[in-house]
This record gives structure tokens, sequence and C-alpha cells, in this order.
């Protein structure tokens, strides 16, 4: 058990290296460069020069790699190029602000997504199904851009209820706060809550057609007894993984949706630092995004070893 | 008798299959919506240049932010541009671009996830963490980042947008061939001799082809998915070219008062992915295969 912790631990980080790499190159390809953009017109002899030797360009790339993944490694991934700030400062406050969204709509989703499931199973092909599942079809394929476009037109701008964009700072109080962040929550919470329900009802629909649940019926235990006895506790844990994925997999529509509400997380500040061409921040931000997705599905991983004995000996004889 | 029955069966040609397969689907009330959808903005698509009573690039001052009326069906937009040759015209860009990108994708997330599974060992090994590697990093960065390196001309983006989206599909391929080599065909194809390629494409293809493809229909939702958000944060396709994703992003701050100008692209977008979406289930069920319990990598 310990040993496959480990393992699963190793390969996450050996990913992470590779990830880096990969921005690494990447940004390293990207046409033009910190110093030719950060002096515009004035980018030639002198100055380029000294730029470079200041942000310390002058060095061969694998060097640069080395001390930056060094420096990363402490949490420090140099300065921002827009604002002359420590990357440090300037993604402090933006992955709060993106937790935030993220938990709300993690918390509002989860139970909902349970219970539609469930729902959706027992009921299946009856109307209850038929209605929900169209629903969560078109929840779950309609892009986010649109769904937060058509939430703050009929929300915001027909009904006025609530406003459209986040317009106050996010460190006012909650309760200043709340009514902003209410319809990027739903927006977000709309398309993961449908993934998620979705697979809580197929995996809950496998459960009952299993042999063991029909011999509970035969046996003559009660529906709900049966339900919530003998078919969620089995149904729900290989739900587990598929959520982390789903979870991860959201961190790419959080970013569109912080931009069309306007909201400062993470998320926008992907495209600030992408259209400033502030490659030490892409670099940052991928590098803290892909930690994000691959703590959040070692974790699912770890989550289904322990809850599922079977699984876990099946790991070991592999 | 028996044996002549089985014959029959193998017989079937490729197209009676085909037709087969289009029906089963279509007998679903979900899957004829959705094929219907697809075939009518593919159908659009191609005749759409023919149709469009305007110029989309014409502006008109005189002619801004007007309603709809008879002469202009989803009225105009802040340039004074028909909305409606604007829609029918905007999903031509995307519909072709994400085709052919999902065509690639299959190409060689098919074949790399094949091989890999069939090889197995190190080569397998490495090749999967640097997938892993890949799926890791949020799509929206990584498109962000192949689109301000290479720019967004469709010569750059099928092939981009097709190898970003294949790495999925490696791992699908793999997964599905792994079911089948350990099957006893494999085993005596081996013994008989056969060759790696020839083991690949007499044995494996035939038997992991429909997964593969299921999961090609579903990255073409993405595919479009990611393609219009990427116009729409305006990474994507450059004005005054019509697509719906920098349609939604323009008309969006005037939604207030022109609504019109946003909700045509919005139909248009959304009607095109469920109707991909739809069709790619219907395709799965079709063929057996169920695709609910797949997370959306």
């Amino acid at each position: 058990m310990l040993f496959l912790i480990i393992k699963r631990i190793l390969l996450g980080l050996i990913t992470l290296f590779i990830v880096s790499l990969i921005t690494f190159v990447g940004t390293e390809i990207l046409p033009g460069d910190a110093c030719t953009t950060y002096l515009e017109r004035q980018a030639f002899g002198e100055q380029l020069e000294a730029c470079y030797r200041r942000l310390g360009l002058n060095v061969p790339a694998y060097e640069r790699y080395v001390s930056w993944a060094v420096n990363a490694i402490q949490g420090d991934f140099g300065y921002s190029l827009s604002g002359e700030m420590p990357i440090k400062e300037v993604l402090g406050p933006r992955i709060k602000n993106s937790l935030v969204l993220a938990s709300a709509a993690i918390f509002i989703g989860i139970p909902i997504a349970l219970i539609l499931g469930i729902v959706t199973a027992l009921w299946r092909d009856k109307l209850p199904d038929v209605a929900i599942s169209t629903v969560t079809i078109f929840a779950m394929t309609i892009p986010e851009f649109i769904s937060a476009t058509l939430l703050i037109l009929i929300i915001a701008i027909w009904l006025e209820w609530l406003p459209g964009i986040v317009i106050v700072p996010t460190d006012v109080s909650f309760l200043e706060l709340l009514p902003n962040i209410i319809l990027p929550v739903i927006a977000i919470a709309m398309i993961m809550t449908a993934h998620m329900a979705r697979m809580v009802r197929s995996s809950v629909i496998q459960v009952m057609a299993s042999e063991y649940v029909q011999m509970a019926i035969l046996k003559g235990v009660p529906y709900w007894k049966m339900v919530f006895k003998h078919v969620l506790p089995n149904a729900l844990l290989p739900a587990i993984n598929v959520v982390a994925l789903t979870i991860a997999w959201l961190l790419g529509g959080v970013v569109v949706t912080e931009v069309v509400f306007n909201y400062p997380g993470l998320g926008r500040l992907v495209i600030e630092s992408i259209s400033n061409r502030d490659l030490p921040t892409v670099q940052a931000l991928a590098i803290i995004l892909a930690s994000i997705y691959v703590s959040i599905n070692l974790l699912a991983d770890l989550m289904t070893l322990m809850l599922n004995p079977r699984l876990k000996t099946l790991q070991i004889r592999k | 008798m028996k044996l002549d029955n089985i014959y029959q069966e193998e017989k079937k040609s490729n197209f009676a299959k085909v037709s087969e397969i289009i029906i089963t689907m279509a007998s679903r009330p979900s899957g004829f919506i959705g094929l219907s959808i697809l075939i009518f903005h593919v159908i659009l698509a191609f005749i759409s240049p023919y149709i469009a009573p305007y110029d989309f690039k014409a502006i008109n001052p005189t002619l801004m932010l007007q309603a709809p009326s008879a002469e202009y069906w989803f009225g105009t937009d802040d340039l004074g541009r028909d909305v409606f040759t604007r829609t029918i015209l905007g999903g031509r860009t995307a519909l072709t671009i994400t085709f052919f990108g999902s065509l690639i994708a299959l190409l060689w997330g098919g074949l790399l996830g094949i091989f890999c599974g069939l090889v197995g060992g190190k080569t397998d090994d490495i090749v999967m963490r640097i997938v892993d590697a890949f799926l890791s990093i949020p799509w929206i960065l990584a498109m962000l980042l192949i689109v301000s390196l290479l720019g967004t001309s469709t010569e750059v983006l099928i092939p981009a947008l097709g190898f970003f989206y294949g790495k999925g599909i490696v791992r699908v391929a793999r997964a599905a061939t792994h079911d089948v080599i350990a099957k006893d065909f494999i085993v005596s194809a081996r013994a008989r001799g056969h060759s790696n390629f020839s083991i690949i494409w007499n044995e494996i293809i035939p038997n992991v082809r429909d997964a593969i493809l299921v999961e090609g229909a579903m990255r073409w939702s993405w595919m479009l998915l990611g393609f219009s958000s990427l116009s729409f944060l305006g990474f994507g396709v450059s004005p005054p070219t019509p697509d719906w994703g920098l349609m939604i992003s323009n008309a969006r701050g005037l939604m207030s008062f022109a609504y019109w100008s946003v909700i045509a692209p919005i139909v248009g977008l959304s009607s095109l992915i469920i109707g991909i979406n739809l069709t790619a289930d219907a395709f799965a069920k079709a063929l057996g295969i169920d695709r609910s319990t797949k997370a959306p990598v």
C-alpha cells in the first residue's frame, strides 16, 4: 500500500517535470521575448543587451531552465514583466479568488449532481429521467461563454436581479461580494453538475443491473434500503475518479468564465499574461495549474484505493 | 446451412454496415435530432455563401444596431452588418477546421495509442508520461500558447488542434488495444509470425476502430468548443471573418439594447455543438459503447 502511494506520487512528480519542460520550451520558442515586448520600438543595441543582462536572458536556455526550476520548487517564480512585481505576490490573491469561485461551485454542484444522478438512474427512461437528462445534455455541451453570456443577459440585464460583472474589489466583506459572484458560480457549477450527474447516473444503473442487487431484490430487501445500503456505496466509488477529472477539466472552463464576468482570478491572469507576452507568469501559471490537476487526480486515486479493498489487491497484482 | 449464414454475415458490404449504423442511430429520438441538426449545419455550411442575402463585411453606419425586421431578419450589428448573413456564414470556418482537426487527432492519436498498447514496455512508459503531462496542462492555456506561437491561420490551426486533441485519443486507443491484445487471435497471429504492422492493420484496428471513432466524434465537439472559446477570447480567427465566437464576444457589450446580435450566433453555435454531441452519443450507442462514464479529458 505504502509502495503504491509512493509510486503514484513519483509518477505525478515526473509528469510535472515534463510539464515544466514543455512550457519552458513552448515559451522559449514564442516569437519575441520579454525584452522586445518590454522595450517595444527601442529594442536594439545597448538597451536590448542591458535588458537581457538584467533579466538574465543572456545565458543559454538550459542554464536558465535549471535556475528557474530550482527557484520554482522553492515557490519563487521570478518577476512578472508587466507589473515588475514578484510573481508570487501577483499569484497569491488570484489563487484565493479562483479558489473561492471553484469551491463554491463544487460545494453547490456535488450534492445536486448526486441527487440528480440518483434520481435519473432510479427512474430510468421515465419522465424525471428524460426531463433531467435533456437539461443536463444542454448544460454540459453549451460552451461556458455562452451560458455565462445568457445568464448575464437574462438575470442581470432583463430581470436586473444581480450584477452582471464583478465590479467590487474582491477583498470586501463576504456579504458585499456574494451577489457579485452568484452568477459566475452558477455558470461554473452548471457544467460541472451536468457532467457529474451523468456519470453518477450510469454508475448507479450499472450497479442496479448487477447480480447481487438482483439477489437482494429476490430476497425481498425493501427497495429504499437496498438503494442506500447496497447500491449507492458501490455506485459512488468509481465516481470519485471521474469527479476529480471533471474538476480538473474545469480549470480550463474557469478561465473563460472569469473573463466573461471580469473576475480577477487565475483564469483572467492566464489571458492577461499571454496577451502581454509575460512569459515568466505564463510558465508559473502552467506549472501551478498542472500541479493542481496532478494533485486532484492523485488524491482521487488514493481515495479510491483506500475505499476499495478489491482495487488494492488488483493493483498490487499488476 | 449454418456455415452459409456466417458467410453471408461476413460479406456484408461496408456501405450496408454504415447505413445500418445510421438507421440505428436515427431510430432513437435523441439520435434523430442530433443527426438532423448536424446534417442541417453541414448543408448550411456548403450553401451559405450562395444564399447569404448581404455581404458579410459590408459596413453601413446608417444601419447600426437595427432591430430584426423583414429586411434584416436577425437585425444588424454595431457596424451595420447583417446578422443573418454573418450567422449562417459563421459556422463554416469552425466546422471545417475542427472536422479536419479531428481527423488528424484520430489518426495520430489512434495509431500511437495502438502502437503503445501493442509494444508496451519502456516505449509505452515514456510516451504515456508525455501524454499525461500534456493532459495535465489546462486545454485553454495550451491552446493560447499554440495560437500565440503559430498564429491563427487555417493551415496552422488544423494540425495544432489535431495534435492537441489527439493526446486523449492515445489513452483510449491504448486501453482498447489492451482489451484485445490478450485474445487468442492476436496470439495466433504472432505464432504465425506476422509482423507488428500486419497485426496492427489486420487484427487490432478492426477491433478497436469503434472505440476510437466514438472518441473522435466526441473530440470533434470539444474541439469546436475550444476553437470557439479561442475566438471568443480574441485569440481565434480575426475580424471581419464571420465566426460565432467572435460575433458573441463583439455583441456581448451591447446586448443590453441589441440582444438580437448576440442571440443569433449563440443559437448557431449551441445547436451545432449539441447536434455533434447527440450524434456522437447515438453513434456510441449504435456501436454498443457506453460513453457516459468517461470523463471529459
